[in-house]
């Protein structure tokens, strides 16, 4: 597959140097082409791409609140589609793409998203996965990995930072049984390129969750982002597949992982963390490998 | 030609919707405005409205969900009652302040705990300050003639603003009246399609929905305001073409007997009409009665209720909420307000009454004129009364 050289995630826009969000959206976007209608939920990507009287968008973009972008994405798919049927308006192929952070998609918007997958509305929700409310300040969620230290799940005397496992929302969405769900990382390009690119095709709903490494969230050096979300992939903490109509496939499938200790010890959220620590999420990853593997035969 | 039909008034305001031909309607269901989706729906499964239904999962997202059909432009309807209109609560400023032209017919409801679907305005008076324009109806016919009117203003160019129609739950909305219904093609020639100047479309792309800074964000409020407040001239056009159209003339305020009153009684929806049987009864007893009521609340019609109000002695407020701790009526507040920088004004006395689907009846209404002629003779030591209420 080609990718195209035109951008539609315009330069100028207010994210922190070596976002790696930013650069997650700017590929999907590629990718997505011009005939989108993009909603955004509050976040990161909406707080520096829209400042009035700016844009940093040149397809049509949305932005109202923080939870309910899934839900206004299914208005504007219900009304593209009875304007079309009414032939007020030729609105055919273009695709609705609703776009959220964690804290958007995994917590404060997981209602209107599972609302949304249920009525099968045709539109392809990705979240941009960098794994806290970076936004606000790095307070962690529900998409936290175990272990690390946010500003509301510090690492202190008497805790180990963030206590809970990452909530598994790519099987959630599964669950609801929808055409298409995928898992995606700016640092396996072609193949976040292919996935954003089967969610434009089929018709319903798809879901990709994307994570993008925060190296201000993380704290790692600002020219890191690729690398860790490389290792982030290479280690298991954040395996790369894809459901297709209930079945699932691995699309990064290494003989062996590697150790999650190269990927703990990049970044500063888990520097506090013990070997015991270190040890426990090893053991995890191995079963949650396990059973994806086993999901995947 | 219009033919008269005995109808549920909720079922009436579906049948306006479908003559509006709305293109997506986004619903939740919830007593008492449960009856008007229903009915959409039905009229939907069966084909007789050409809409997108969508069964939403909660009120937050039925508004969500009109952002942004109205924001592709699609004409948009939605209803909801008491709690539902708490839980949209965020997104209906984001409707105004976006200016998406959505109509929303709220069936009054009282607001929890303790828990209770009957009709008060206690989910109104939360919803004052959004930006939407609301219109407070007082039976079927007037329900169905501005459903059909808040298309009109909402999606008029000099407008652009969503509407809310106010029918009291369970006393207007479950009413069965006879009414009016206009034909086709009279209801097509007063209500061009949508034609919402900025809609979402790749072939034209525009940002909606930026973030303001504090350089901007006081501009972005004033704008909004003067738009809101303008919306009045609209308001009235589209009111005058509708009754030179269809024979009924809607304004912002109504009085009943109110010539040469020394009293005024202010009522909003639907009790209007139980207050009536008492200023008659009062009128022939040779009191000098009469009733005020407001059909538009918001813009404010400040003009036409100085005019109303300014020779009465005494204004008896009726509110059916409470604002606790503090202002009490919060119509009697505004009317305070609306009437302070009158030279000659009368004194406004207010009661509080008809919460949780309380009847107040013709007779309670002479009691509640009886005692708000003597508080405003001899004062009382509330700042507002409750009527009705047992304190044992």
């Amino acid at each position: 597959m080609t990718i195209e050289s035109k951008e539609r995630f315009a330069p100028g826009h207010r994210a922190c140097i070596g976002c790696g969000e930013a650069l997650a959206v700017r590929m999907a976007c590629k990718v997505l082409g011009d005939n989108v209608i993009i909603v955004n939920a509050t976040g990161c990507m909406e707080i520096v791409s829209s400042q009035l009287p700016y844009t940093s968008w040149t397809v049509p973009w949305i932005h109202t609140l923080f939870e309910n972008t899934a839900a206004v994405a299914s208005g504007i798919e219900a009304g593209l589609k009875v304007l079309s049927r009414k032939g007020i308006r030729d609105t055919s192929n273009t695709k609705v793409v609703a776009m959220g952070g964690d804290g958007a998609t995994l917590d404060i918007g997981l209602q209107a998203l599972s609302g949304a997958l249920e009525r099968r509305h045709n539109f392809m929700y990705i979240c941009f996965d960098n794994e806290a409310y970076m936004n606000t300040g790095i307070q962690r969620s529900s998409a936290t990995p175990y272990g690390a230290s946010t500003t509301t799940s510090p690492a202190g005397k008497t805790s180990i930072g963030q206590f809970t496992w990452k909530k598994n929302l790519p099987a959630i969405a599964a669950a609801h049984d929808i055409p298409y769900v995928a898992t995606a990382c700016p640092s396996h390009y072609k193949d976040l390129a292919n996935k954003v690119k089967k969610a434009m095709e089929v018709n319903g709903p798809a879901y990709i969750q994307i994570l993008s490494p925060c190296p201000t969230g993380w704290r790692c050096p600002t020219d890191n982002a690729i690398e860790v979300g490389r290792l982030a992939v290479q280690t298991g903490m954040f395996p790369l597949y894809e459901v297709e109509n209930g079945k699932y496939k691995l699309t990064y499938n290494p003989e062996s992982l590697k150790p999650v200790t190269d990927y703990l010890k990049a970044q500063g959220r888990f520097r506090h963390l013990s070997e015991t620590e270190m040890g426990k999420i090893q053991e995890k990853v191995n079963l949650e490998w396990a059973k994806l593997k086993d999901l995947a035969k | 030609m219009a033919k008269r039909t005995g109808m549920e008034v909720s079922i009436a305001v579906s049948e306006a919707v479908k003559m509006a031909k709305a293109d997506v309607i986004a619903a939740y269901p919830i007593t008492p405005q449960t009856h008007i989706v229903e009915h959409l729906a039905e009229l939907v499964a069966q084909g007789e409205l050409d809409a997108e239904y969508i069964p939403v999962e909660s009120e937050h997202s039925a508004m969500s969900a009109c952002l942004g059909s109205s924001a592709v432009g699609a004409r948009t309807f939605t209803a909801t009652a008491g709690q539902g209109l708490e839980l949209m609560h965020e997104v209906v400023y984001v409707a105004s302040s976006m200016r998406l032209p959505i109509v929303m017919a709220v069936a009054n409801r009282a607001l929890s705990a303790p828990l209770s679907v009957w009709g008060d305005h206690s989910d109104v008076m939360a919803v004052r300050d959004v930006g939407w324009i609301q219109i407070f109806v007082e039976n079927g016919q007037e329900a169905v003639d501005n459903t059909l009117c808040a298309f009109r203003i909402a999606e008029d160019r000099r407008v652009l603003l969503p509407v809310m129609v106010h029918l009291d739950g369970f006393h207007l909305s479950h009413m069965v009246e006879p009414l009016l219904f206009p034909d086709q093609k009279e209801v097509d020639e007063f209500l061009p399609p949508n034609n919402y100047p900025y809609p979402l479309n790749p072939n034209k792309p525009v940002t909606m929905g930026d973030f303001a800074p504090p350089v901007v964000y006081t501009e972005a409020k004033w704008a909004q305001e003067i738009n809101v407040e303008k919306s009045k001239d609209t308001i009235l056009d589209v009111w005058k073409q509708f009754g030179d159209k269809f024979g009924r003339y809607y304004k912002p305020v109504e009085t009943y007997r109110a010539e040469d009153c020394d009293t005024l009684l202010m009522t909003m929806g639907s009790f209007s009409e139980t207050a009536m049987m008492a200023i008659d009864k009062m009128r022939e007893a040779g009191k000098k009665i009469g009733l005020f009521r407001i059909r538009l609340w918001r813009p404010f019609p400040y003009e036409e209720v100085r005019q109303t109000a300014k020779n009465a002695q005494t204004l008896i407020v009726l509110d059916r909420a409470i604002s606790l701790g503090g202002v009490g009526g919060p119509v009697a507040s505004e009317m305070r307000n609306a009437l302070y920088p009158l030279a000659q004004r009368p004194k406004v006395v207010g009661f509080v009454g008809g919460l949780g689907g309380r009847d107040i009846s013709p007779a309670d209404f002479e009691t509640i004129v009886n005692r708000g002629i003597e508080i405003a003779k001899k004062g009382s030591d509330r700042e507002f009364e409750i009527f009705g209420v047992r304190e044992e």
